[in-house]
């Protein structure tokens, strides 16, 4: 299976602000009622997006100036909560490319890599002053450097970084591990029957 | 030399080194449920691959169940249609399914261990967070996301990177009326909501080598909550004891071999471990979250913060947003909170001693005008024992619903919900917005005794006082 490399990821980004914004936020459980994940895409960030009765709320994502954005920016622990696929596959589904925030969960972080979404921890200074330049100009090109572990944006730089493993993985298209564990398979096999409770 | 437990499970499941430096990691045992998993059975199919050991994976629902409805089709149609992909799934994969008709069925996390098919020196995935509640038997378990799920599917191995491991001692007694919950909702409230990013928890101390395994998993499973990815506890006669008969436990000569081969996966005295943090048991007090998030907890007798008195401005933000949302007033006492309704339930403390404790001390008692008070049983056989024992009557006497088993109010993926902005008293484990199913539902995270203390009194209330509780 080629995959694409993932060297940086280049649109225009758009700031949802907070810390601990947790997977149920990202996408509520009831829309996690389904057996594809297609069509997620429209209820990212739904409960915080929409009134009861479906009309908007103020949300960055619900502001015509940042819409087509493909990078999403956020503050401290961005995904934190349940493990639900379905909430990075939102964010993908919606267009994302790229996420940037202070800190990522665990489970979120190796999910999004899997799919192919980068996430960069960059310091909260510089997430401040790049949602600044996009707040001044909504349409500025942002490059999310995955190999360099940097953003850049109208002419400045800050140091965002992408973990080493998983940096390495998007940047030489292994980011998906399906390939590379199928052909472990006759490795898994001796060792589960070496394995007493699975040999069995 | 000397090895942690942690270390030694992962060597024995290690396969190989992958090309990014991750780990090709043997999954013993794999289980699913209806909500992560239809989608990886179709990423499967697209890439015509077969499931590679499917005798190790096994299948319940829980999330979607209505708890007050048993038989199917279900009024919600998109949860019958989750439940009949489960079940095509599992036949055409030859996958055992504990479905409703077995009497076997319940939250995942509760069948597992019921069934002995959590065993200790094993590793467990599941596409839902908790599943760290089965290192309660010493097994080293994750929660997955769905790709990682075909992944498992498709080779019974998964890639992952190592985990530190931080060993916490919570060392003495607990005092009286303070309850497993209460010890990790203390330990988040301490170490923060990520503070065990990286890293597996080790659980140790007097506290845990006395806890039942019931205890230990309720402490296990909200490892998650507290940011790390897996929690343990080391496996011993306790783990040993409610293993012994079960379905999938090993039997005859085969049960002594196994238990030999358990005890070695224990953490050696004198291992290394990446961090150690000592709790004092005596320090722990009956908690309650007054957030939205499990760390923000407080003891009982304690004030909600005020974000005025906040030493960081973080700090003085994320209060403000938690006490906004949750329209409770600062400095205020959480004691004589009004709330509208009770959950006891969830894969936290929906386990048979938690329905035992609470009906110990409700017998006889009402729960208040106003509150709606409901009792769901995590399985099937927790449901039948508590029968069996009368728990169901007690607590159905005290004005409590008896349902069926599930997650119910945990997260609302069924009609059980919170409706518009209701307090709820919940043994639960997250306290999110919006996670009990109403954006602007409210939920407080405590024991279920506490939760019983509140569906009696009608308000937050310290379950010592209202049951005398001494001993
Ligand atoms: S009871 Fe709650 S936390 Fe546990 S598996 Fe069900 S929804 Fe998840």
């Amino acid at each position: 299976m080629a995959l694409e490399k993932i060297t940086a990821v280049t649109g225009r980004a758009v700031c949802v602000p907070g810390n601990d914004i947790d997977t149920d936020r990202i996408i509520p459980a009831r829309f996690m009622k389904c057996v594809t994940f297609d069509g997620l895409g429209e209820f990212l960030f739904h409960d915080v997006r929409k009134n009861a009765d479906g009309s908007d709320q103020p949300h960055p994502l619900n502001d015509p100036r940042f819409r087509g954005a493909t990078i999403l920016l956020s503050g401290a622990n961005f995904g934190c909560g349940s493990s639900r696929e379905h909430a990075p596959q939102a964010i993908q589904k919606h267009g994302f490319r790229a996420v940037v925030a202070e800190s990522f969960a665990e489970i979120f972080f190796g999910n999004c890599t899997t799919l192919g979404i980068p996430c960069a921890a960059a310091a909260r200074a510089d997430i401040a002053r790049l949602t600044a330049a996009i707040e001044a100009d909504p349409g500025l090109e942002v490059t999310v450097d995955v190999a360099a572990g940097a953003i850049r944006f109208g002419g400045q730089s800050i140091p965002a970084e992408v973990r080493p493993a998983a940096r390495d993985a998007l940047i030489h298209g292994r980011w998906d591990a399906i390939g590379e564990l199928l052909d472990g398979l006759p490795a898994v096999q001796a060792l589960a029957a070496r394995t007493p409770y699975l040999a069995a | 030399m000397a090895k942690s437990l942690f270390e030694k499970v992962w060597a024995a499941h290690a396969v190989r080194t992958l090309a990014n430096g991750q780990t090709q990691l043997l999954i013993g045992t794999h289980l699913i449920h209806e909500v992560t998993s239809p989608q990886a059975f179709g990423m499967l199919r697209d890439l015509g691959l077969k499931v590679a050991m499917p005798h190790r994976t096994f299948a319940t629902v829980d999330h979607i169940v209505p708890t007050d409805q048993l038989v199917e089709p279900y009024r919600d149609p998109l949860a019958q249609a989750m439940m009949e992909e489960l079940r095509r799934n599992c036949a055409q994969s030859g996958i055992t399914f504990f479905d409703r008709a077995t009497g076997k069925q319940g939250i995942v996390h509760i069948v597992g261990p019921e069934q002995g098919i959590t065993q200790p020196g094993t590793t467990i995935a599941c596409g839902d967070s908790h599943t760290s509640t089965h290192g309660a038997f010493g097994a080293v378990a994750f929660g997955i996301g769905t790709t990682q799920i075909r992944d498992v599917l498709a080779t019974q191995t998964m890639a992952l990177g190592k985990l530190k491991v931080r060993r916490i001692n919570v060392r003495g007694r607990l005092r009286p009326g303070v309850y497993a919950k209460d010890v990790i909702l203390h330990i988040i409230r301490v170490l923060g909501v990520n503070g065990g990013t990286g890293y597996a928890y080790e659980y140790g101390g007097e506290v845990f080598d006395r806890f039942s395994m019931e205890e230990r998993m309720t402490v296990c499973n909200m490892s998650i909550e507290g940011g790390a990815r897996a929690g343990y506890v080391n496996p011993d006669q306790t783990t040993f004891d409610y293993l012994k008969g079960r379905p999938y436990s090993p039997q005859g000569a085969a049960w002594d071999a196994a238990v030999e081969r358990w005890r070695g996966f224990a953490s050696d005295p004198g291992c290394h471990y990446d961090d150690v943090v000592n709790i004092e048991a005596a320090d722990i007090a009956p908690t309650v979250t007054w957030g939205i998030n499990p760390g923000q907890g407080i003891a009982i007798t304690e004030s909600i913060p005020d974000p005025a008195r906040a030493t960081a401005a973080d700090e003085r933000a994320s209060i403000e947003e938690a006490l906004a949302y949750m329209k409770l007033r600062p400095g205020a006492a959480i004691k004589g909170t009004r709330i509208d309704v009770a959950f006891i339930g969830s894969c936290t403390n929906g386990r048979l001693s938690d329905f035992r404790e609470v009906a110990r001390h409700v017998r006889g008692r009402r729960v208040a005008a106003g509150v709606k008070a409901i009792a769901v049983p995590g399985s099937q056989i927790v449901a039948l024992q508590c029968e069996k024992e009368g728990i169901d009557q007690v607590l159905r006497d005290a004005g409590f619903e008896w349902r069926g088993a599930g997650c119910s109010m945990c997260l609302a993926m069924n009609p059980d919900k919170l409706i518009g902005d209701q307090l709820c008293a919940s043994s639960s484990n997250r306290n999110f917005k919006g996670r009990q199913g109403s954006p602007t539902g409210r939920t407080l995270l405590m024991s279920p005794l506490m939760v019983a203390a509140a569906a009696v009194t009608g308000s937050v209330a310290d379950a010592r006082e209202v049951f005398a509780v001494n001993s």
